[in-house]
């Protein structure tokens, strides 16, 4: 599902002394069923964004479309709205709240009035998707499981509601890198099985990197870059500028290149990409 | 050296009250710590990190085994507070962590409970504040900084209860890269200043930082060493699911494919020297 935002300003606390302009002027489109990653310092606007996408917030001025439906106009219905927008906050796990695991996930299904065979049959779907055994997890209590086990739990909710759109804020914040690794190959997995528009916010350049079709760079509320991974990692100085970094390996090979080491500028964003670099740039000199 | 914490087989369970069936956060733990080290405990979630911190200030007390702190033994109850003087704590979510409205009240918490004079609490507040470059912000709510800002004013509460050894659990995993690049500043500027830390933490470039390195897996010490002994171990250190910092990561994959590598490079800025000089 494609997204359009037209000149979309939020204003927190307006006519307060503590009124801060969150976004200003924001304007983008997103192709259906791409994977977009977005950066920017805290503060930014990244989280303020994420929740004008499904109507959490409304809009100061500007409008927000999503598919053929303009969310920001007065009387749409918020309800199908959010059925088509799936929002994962920050730190899920912690709004997980019943008994097992299989009537969390199936809360939200029965809230769109499935039936109990559809409810059910969505809460094996969205199981699996999430990489948990339905056997093994469905009938334990969620707050018995380990953190990165927790977050699938609570990724599985929202993915039940098969949302046309997924969104994700922070979906790798606080895990081991082993359950990091698996959320991202998560998240590519529900994407491809979903066919959904996946937008997530990281820290991790890697991360975005890796997963993203497009990144968008939020600063100080606006829009200021949207590109590729190799065409917004490119440009290192604008990031620093801005509180940004690259991920470690890109940095890893700029600094090569400048220092005289690599006779041209590769982009690459793993370790062992970059160390690929390194021996080609070895052997071409033997 | 004289050291500051001893942990003797240390076993601690939890118990599900379903299954009945515990199981063991730490098995058999013993190790100890010199004082002004800088040691960084890695290891995935529920490898028994966090648990094994909890102990070091009597937070939670030994199953089977003992800790002990400045040769104080934690179980004993009526030393807690001398124990909980001596080593501070900072969690991983600053929002859990602050309970004052205004931040140096929040700052002046510990103090005042130790019943110090009111004048040595000020100066302690104020060195706290300037310790973690907060003291501008002494008059605001901390409801309105930053999650980084939030952290610092966290230790700054530490820092002003003047403690030998802090334990910092995961103080990083919820902050922005500038948020973490302020914090582990702090980190190691009061290591300098003769401070033991422990540091736990999931980023390898914090835990490079150290002076050693602990792994935990399943409840157990897996390796324990210099971050270099420890990055050498590459192989191990992936099979603990673990990642190694940029510069031995690429060092690791350089000598696999025939490329002698010297043994002491751990960050990115060293691979890039040696790159450069080996041309």
């Amino acid at each position: 599902m494609s997204i359009e935002v037209n000149s979309l300003t939020h204003i927190y606390s307006s006519g307060t002394p503590y009124r801060s302009v969150a976004l200003s002027d924001v304007s983008f489109t997103l192709q259906d069923r791409e994977i977009v990653g977005i950066i920017g310092r805290t503060g930014s606007g990244k989280s303020t964004l994420l929740q004008h996408l499904n109507g959490l917030l409304k809009a100061t001025s500007g409008t927000v479309k999503v598919g053929d439906t303009e969310i920001t106009a007065p009387k749409t219905p918020l309800r199908e709205i959010r059925q088509r927008v799936g929002l994962v906050f920050q730190y899920p796990e912690y709004q997980l709240f019943e008994e097992t695991v299989a009537k969390d996930v199936a809360f939200g299904p029965m809230n769109l009035g499935l039936s109990k065979e559809e409810t059910d049959r969505r809460v094996r779907e969205a199981l699996a998707l999430v990489g948990l055994d339905y056997d093994e997890f469905a009938m334990r209590s969620p707050f018995e499981l380990s953190g990165g086990q927790k977050r699938r739990v609570a990724i599985a909710g929202v993915v039940a509601m098969k949302p046309q759109v997924l969104i994700l804020d922070e979906p790798t914040a606080g895990l081991d890198p082993k359950a990091r690794a698996d959320v991202i190959e998560m998240v590519r997995r529900i994407h491809e099985s979903e066919g959904n528009t996946t937008i997530f916010v990281s820290h991790n350049m890697m991360d975005i990197a890796v997963l993203s079709d497009t990144v968008m760079v939020m600063h100080d509320g606006k829009l200021v870059r949207k590109g590729t991974p190799k065409e917004v990692f490119s440009a290192a100085e604008e990031l620093e500028e801005m509180g940004l970094a690259l991920p470690p390996a890109t940095a890893f090979l700029q600094k090569l290149r400048k220092e005289g080491f690599l006779e041209e500028l590769s982009v690459a964003f793993t370790p062992e990409a970059a160390a690929g670099e390194v021996l080609r740039q070895l052997q071409r000199e033997k | 050296m004289e050291e500051i914490i001893r942990v003797e087989n240390l076993t601690f369970e939890y118990s599900t009250d379903e299954s009945l069936i515990a199981t063991k956060a730490l098995d058999n733990v013993s190790f100890s710590i010199e004082k002004g080290s800088f040691t960084a405990i890695i290891g995935r979630n529920g490898s028994g990190k966090s648990t094994l911190a909890k102990h070091l200030n009597a937070l939670l007390l030994p199953v089977e085994g003992r800790v002990l702190v400045g040769g104080i033994d934690t179980a004993d109850s009526s030393k807690l507070w001398n124990i909980r003087q001596r080593v501070g704590m900072v969690f991983q979510n600053p929002d859990n962590q602050l309970v004052s409205a205004i931040v140096e009240d929040d700052v002046a918490f510990g103090p005042e409970n130790l019943g110090i004079e009111p004048a040595q609490i000020r100066e302690r507040v104020d060195a706290a504040l300037d310790a973690v470059n907060m003291y501008a912000h002494r008059k605001k709510a901390p409801h309105l900084l930053s999650g980084g800002q939030k952290q610092r004013i966290a230790i700054a509460g530490v820092i002003a209860m003047e403690p030998e050894c802090i334990v910092f659990d995961e103080p990083t995993a919820m902050l922005d890269p500038s948020g973490r690049k302020a914090v582990m500043d702090i980190i190691e500027k009061l290591h300098d200043k003769g401070i033991t830390v422990i540091l736990i933490t999931h980023f390898m470039d914090e835990a490079a930082k150290a002076d050693r390195i602990i792994i935990m897996d399943k409840g157990r010490i897996a390796l324990d060493g210099t971050p270099q002994e420890i990055f050498l171990n590459a192989d191990k250190v992936r099979e603990l699911n673990l990642e190694l910092p940029l510069g031995a990561d690429i060092a690791d994959r350089l000598r696999k494919a025939g490329i002698d590598v010297p043994q002491n490079i751990i960050e990115a800025e060293e691979m890039v020297e040696f790159l450069c000089r080996l041309k």
